[in-house]
């Protein structure tokens, strides 16, 4: 059973959107609402890095453990989904998750808040598969189509990955093998880190020791 | 007398004081499995798979491998 999981090589994005684009087309996500978004850190100085975030589908998600009416549930793929038609748009989980991916479209005048929206790993959420409900409040539902997420698939130079977390990592320690450093795996530490590691948990395919740091490496 | 509860409601304050100077672990406690919504269904249960999950794992595993353009290129 694959373990799906978004990998994003801050190495290869050039923040070119093509993600953001392809997530929001494939959805029709309303106007607002940015399931996925391309972060650039120290933008403008020699060695800035981009990074392609949405939600990370963590392994202990703590979006899951503070939802007050459990409408987050963890597919046997390992995505985390969430049932809408429980969701009472309390924000809790916008301000437990480590990555900003919950999203609240405005559902009326004085900012009251709507149900939560965020990234699904293009898989849906828990209505019949690719029935007009479920396209309609969780977007379109690719895992079933037998594809991968569209941002990953969109991404014009590979930086950002989607599927399988050993499939993934065997990908990214090809590249590092070929390019003869490691660069940064964003998230993963924090998304998939062990339990109890305190998220210490070493990205796949990081370089060996010796190995020279990455020309004008930027830390956020 | 007045010396004793003046003395009781110090050590009173003190107590009370000190209560919330306990250490407890911040660390969020998980609630898996308490899901209360509708069950879903996996990816491969309905059609173009009809419940054929090893064919669904095909599928999606040669996407995968397709992300990685050394291989892909070299093909």
């Amino acid at each position: 059973m694959a373990r799906m999981k978004f990998l994003c090589d801050a190495e290869r994005c050039i923040e070119c959107n093509g993600c953001v684009t392809a997530c929001k087309q494939e959805h029709e996500i309303p106007w607002g609402v940015n399931r996925r978004r391309v972060v650039t850190i120290n933008d403008g100085v020699p060695g800035e890095r981009s990074i392609s975030v949405a939600c990370m589908h963590c392994s202990d998600a703590p979006c899951m453990a503070v939802c007050p009416v459990d409408c987050f549930y963890k597919t046997g793929e390992g995505v985390v989904l969430h049932d809408k038609d429980l969701c009472i748009g309390c924000g809790y989980c916008f301000y437990a998750c480590p990555f900003g991916a919950p999203q609240f479209p405005q559902a009326g005048a004085f900012g009251v808040r709507g149900k939560m929206d965020k990234c699904t790993f293009c898989a849906g959420g828990p209505e019949a598969d690719m029935s007009a409900v479920e396209f309609q409040k969780y977007g379109r539902n690719r895992l079933a189509e037998g594809k991968l997420p569209a941002c990953a698939e969109m991404c014009s130079t590979k930086a950002l990955l989607g599927g399988d977390g050993d499939v993934l990592a065997d990908i990214y320690r090809q590249r590092v093998t070929v390019r003869g450093r490691s660069g940064e795996v964003w998230g993963w530490a924090t998304a998939y880190g062990a339990p109890g590691s305190g998220g210490q948990q070493p990205p796949p395919g990081a370089a060996p020791a010796g190995t020279p740091a990455p020309a004008g490496g930027t830390k956020s | 007398m007045m010396g004793a509860v003046a003395r009781f409601a110090l050590v009173a304050l003190g107590a009370f004081a000190l209560a919330a100077c306990g250490e407890r672990p911040q660390v969020i406690n998980y609630k898996q499995g308490k899901y209360q919504g509708k069950p879903d269904t996996p990816p491969f249960a309905s059609a173009p798979y009809n419940g054929n999950e090893q064919q669904w794992d095909t599928a999606i595993r040669t996407r995968n491998l397709a992300q990685n353009e050394y291989k892909r290129i070299g093909d």
